[in-house]
């Protein structure tokens, strides 16, 4: 039995440690770390609500808008407010255009290296050696298309800044819509710039994808899960609040659940943090850091749903909503995902429709003194929940659950493995040295650990008052 | 190739709708051509980031992020896009740390943690040990030709260093004993980092503020620039965040931050907070984020162990210290019986009896003459007197200082 480390894991957002042990060729065993900690949602204690949206999206460089919307979900429910119609489609052409953004990107910028030969020089080179079976045409092809990748990663975030202002951090997400006007000029400006994309995710990107999956075959059941798959649904539309993607929960490739939010627990046991129970409800976290804590290996949770780990992101989704049902491997995980660009594009398009030029695109509001809200939504990567409880008219208690944090968790109380450490189980193994199996299955996850890392909850000396 | 003068106003002129990038490629390309420059090699460092930066990066770089690497920089070590991982890619950076030494820039994204020594963040393995963030800081920086940090957390601690900061997230000059150049912002804008990275190639560092940052892009108010600033200056103000007229009063952190997005905007100048109803947030000045929170207050909150404080507070604090003073004032009088004596015994001077023999008389005028003899002896020298004396002594000093020989009668 050899083991071996990877750390750091390059080409995901932020540091991860990777320990495998392998034996036969095969993976034996995983543990994945993350090894930065932030802390944020200490900082958002005694803030003022209506900042949750702009102060936690500075969480995360790679989606932002994710948590500006999920914090605005949790603030119209602590507010009993509703975004205007315009406010709410506006929200999610902004929060579409990031994640269509972040899928090209994720291809073009992280995985795709994994699967084609880089030019020879920093930082593509040096490469792990061996296992790129793309022949030399096919390789030069998707070369030049990783240039163009980056640039319609670029004009995505480009559409997202016309209702958004910036990107990232985009900075017009109020509670109940958005600051910027849908005037005329800036819906045929989205629209133009939409349609670009979504032909060029049509012919280029699923056509990549395509061409990758074709030689790499077997990834189709390299880095399988037992298939338990988790999605909050995202995109509430106007008025009905009914979901574009409907949310549900699905245990071992069986029938979709409804999904209930209570049933959410978070456990700590492998992770750096102390409490004195194990596993708490979000809504009641209260954890502090403690780097020194014997056995843990891990700035993450363990979030779990009924006690089970769950797989967050496009196939879940593509799962759940009965898309697609072919496996859970590392093929399936990048095609769904190039299959939902381009479905988020024409969804986008048919919200740019409903738009009312020059209707209200918010409605004013004042932040109550007492409340409670969360706001759960999908994400690029997976559903994403923000809970937050307001007194006295400040933040008193904030708690953040980021999809990174279901798909990497470590082990829990019970010793169930995380997903992708249950991926990475039995996966066969070339070199030991350079481990690219396990890069593959990793990046296939589309992993940010900025996110996934946090914490809770107001500090020792003053106690959560559990309502 | 551009003259530094020539370069500055292309920074400074940022032409609406078309980024810097694309400006500085071909002069990188002509300069590349003469071999005038060679690429710097590059470390790339995230610490306690949000990868905004490279993202932000990436965003910009026209026609792409490739054209900046093979133009400009040589990024030897950056784990967003190194294709090598683990070990391979730690020996790329132990390889450039010893061939580079005194040669290679360190870009550094994110705050350096500083709590549990550093612990918090791990980002690289050295012996089978795990290397912090702060400690290969420290080592690297040495090593560099330049030190610049990108964004506000590695420029001044950023988000991650808001109250109680819980990691101990600090700025790289904190921690690094140098001079390192800070390009701010949350994210920074792709033309600050490229223009600054292109400065520093071409011609060595930019001209600095006393943050370090370059005035090329720091060096004025956002209100200063702003499109909104005539409603400023006429008074309109709006009501809510997204209505029209100057967002002062909504919470606008323009006056208060040094940063050229008015002129420059953001995405291919597709558009920019305060153009699309948002408030600026502040977030390129030194206290982002605690000394801009509210976003949507106009008056900062200031977080201290003893709570939140606010102008509100702070006011309602003051009219309350004011009315404790004059409260105390008042209680005091009252036990000391000087209202007392005033209100109720009244101003009237006490009445003095006449006398009523010649002998009283005579006491009575002998007492007063002596308490006048009393009042005139201890009746002060005139001060101005003793001026006039000061300084014609000060006069007799200079002269003899002026006129030395005067003295000895030559």
């Amino acid at each position: 039995m050899t083991k071996r480390t990877i750390f750091p894991v390059s080409r995901v957002h932020e540091p991860l440690r990777v320990d495998v042990e392998i034996q036969n060729n095969q993976v034996v065993d995983a543990t994945v770390g993350a090894t930065l900690f932030r802390g944020f949602e200490n900082i958002m204690i005694g803030r003022d609500p209506r900042d949750a949206a702009l102060l936690t999206q500075r969480i995360c460089g790679i989606c932002s808008s994710a948590h500006a919307i999920s914090a605005a979900l949790a603030l119209q429910q602590a507010f009993q407010i509703e975004p205007t119609p315009n406010g709410q489609h506006l929200m999610n052409l902004i929060f579409a255009a990031d994640i269509i953004q972040n899928h090209i990107r994720h291809f073009y910028v992280l995985v795709i290296y994994d699967y084609v030969k880089g030019p020879m020089m920093p930082p593509y080179a040096p490469r792990p050696e061996g296992d790129y079976r793309l022949p030399q045409k096919r390789n030069e092809e998707l070369l030049v298309h990783i240039k163009e990748g980056m640039l319609k990663a670029m004009r995505a975030h480009e559409m997202l800044a016309i209702f958004g202002a910036k990107i990232p951090m985009q900075q017009t997400i109020l509670v109940t819509g958005v600051t910027e006007k849908a005037t005329v000029d800036r819906i045929s400006a989205y629209k133009s710039i939409l349609h670009e994309l979504m032909e060029w995710v049509e012919h280029v990107y699923l056509y990549d994808v395509a061409v990758v999956a074709d030689y790499y075959k077997d990834y189709y059941s390299i880095g399988s899960t037992a298939g338990n798959m988790i999605s909050y649904g995202m995109f509430p539309q106007p008025i009905t609040g009914k979901r574009e993607y409907a949310p549900g929960i699905m245990i071992g490739k069986g029938n979709i659940e409804p999904l209930d939010v209570a049933k959410i627990s978070e456990d700590i046991t492998y992770s750096w943090y102390q409490d004195d129970i194990s596993a708490r409800n979000p809504q009641q976290g209260a954890t502090m850091p403690n780097r020194d804590k014997k056995d843990a290996y891990s700035w993450i949770k363990a979030p779990r749903y009924k006690g089970k780990a769950f797989e967050g992101g496009p196939l879940a989704r593509a799962w759940i909503s009965g898309k697609y049902q072919r496996g859970t491997g590392v093929m399936d995980r990048l095609v769904t995902r190039s299959q939902e660009t381009l479905n988020l594009c024409k969804l986008a398009d048919g919200w740019l429709a409903q738009l009312s030029p020059d209707g209200p695109t918010f409605s004013h509001y004042t932040a109550p003194m007492q409340g409670e809200g969360f706001g759960l939504t999908d994400a690029m990567r997976g559903g994403l929940g923000h809970w937050l409880r307001i007194k006295g008219g400040k933040i008193n208690h904030y708690q953040i659950v980021t999809p990174t944090t279901w798909t990497f968790s470590p082990r829990d109380q019970q010793g169930q493995r995380g997903p992708v450490e249950e991926a990475l189980i039995g996966t066969p193994v070339v070199n030991a040295d350079d481990l690219i199996e396990v890069g593959r299955i990793i990046r296939s996850f589309d992993p940010c650990f900025t996110c996934a890392v946090h914490m809770m909850d107001a500090p020792a000396n003053a106690p959560v008052i559990l309502i | 190739m551009l003259s530094r003068r020539e370069f500055i106003q292309l920074c400074m002129s940022a032409t609406v709708g078309i980024s810097l990038t694309e400006y500085l490629i071909p002069v990188m390309q002509n300069v590349f051509a003469q071999d005038k420059i060679t690429k710097a090699p590059v470390i790339w460092l995230e610490l306690g980031s949000c990868t905004g930066e490279s993202v932000s990066l990436q965003n910009a770089i026209n026609p792409s992020l490739e054209q900046l690497l093979s133009e400009s920089l040589d990024i030897r070590y950056h784990w967003l896009v190194n294709v090598a991982s683990g070990n391979a890619a730690t020996q790329i950076l132990e390889d450039t740390l010893e061939k580079e030494a005194g040669n290679f820039w360190l870009i550094i994204e994110g705050s350096v943690m500083t709590a549990a020594n550093g612990r918090y963040n791990e980002i690289f393995m050295r012996n089978d040990q795990m290397v912090t963030g702060l400690d290969a800081v420290r080592e690297i920086a040495a090593k560099a030709k330049y030190v610049i940090a990108v964004g506000d957390c590695a420029a001044f601690g950023g988000p991650a260093a808001a109250y109680p900061n819980p990691g101990g997230a600090k700025g790289v000059w904190e921690v690094v004993n140098r001079q390192v150049i800070n390009v701010p912002g949350c994210p920074s804008h792709p033309d600050w980092m490229s223009g600054t990275f292109v400065h520093l190639l071409l011609y060595g560092i930019p001209q600095l503020d006393r943050y370090n940052r370059p005035l090329l892009f720091f060096g004025k108010t956002i209100h200063d620039l702003c499109q909104r600033r005539q409603q400023f200056e006429d008074g309109i103000f709006a009501d809510f965040p997204g209505g029209t007229g100057c967002l002062y009063k909504v919470g606008c952190k323009g006056p208060v931050t040094h940063a050229d997005c008015p002129l420059r905007q953001w995405n291919h100048s597709v558009n920019w907070p305060v153009k699309a109803g948002a408030p600026c947030i502040g977030c390129a000045s030194p206290h982002f984020p605690d000394g801009m929170l509210p976003f949507y207050n106009h008056f900062p909150d200031v977080r201290t162990s003893f709570g939140t404080l606010n102008i509100k507070k702070i006011s309602a604090g003051l009219v309350a210290f004011g009315i404790g003073g004059v409260g105390t004032h008042f209680a005091f009088a009252v036990v000391k019986k000087r209202i007392h004596n005033h209100y109720l015994k009244g101003t009237k001077p006490l009445e003095t009896l006449p006398p009523e023999t010649l002998e009283q008389a005579k006491q009575d005028l002998k007492e007063l003459a002596k308490q006048n003899q009393a009042l005139l002896s201890i009746t002060p020298k005139s001060d101005a007197k003793q001026a006039l004396r000061h300084r014609k002594w000060w006069r007799r000093k200079l002269d003899a200082f002026l006129h030395p020989k005067n003295k000895d009668g030559e």
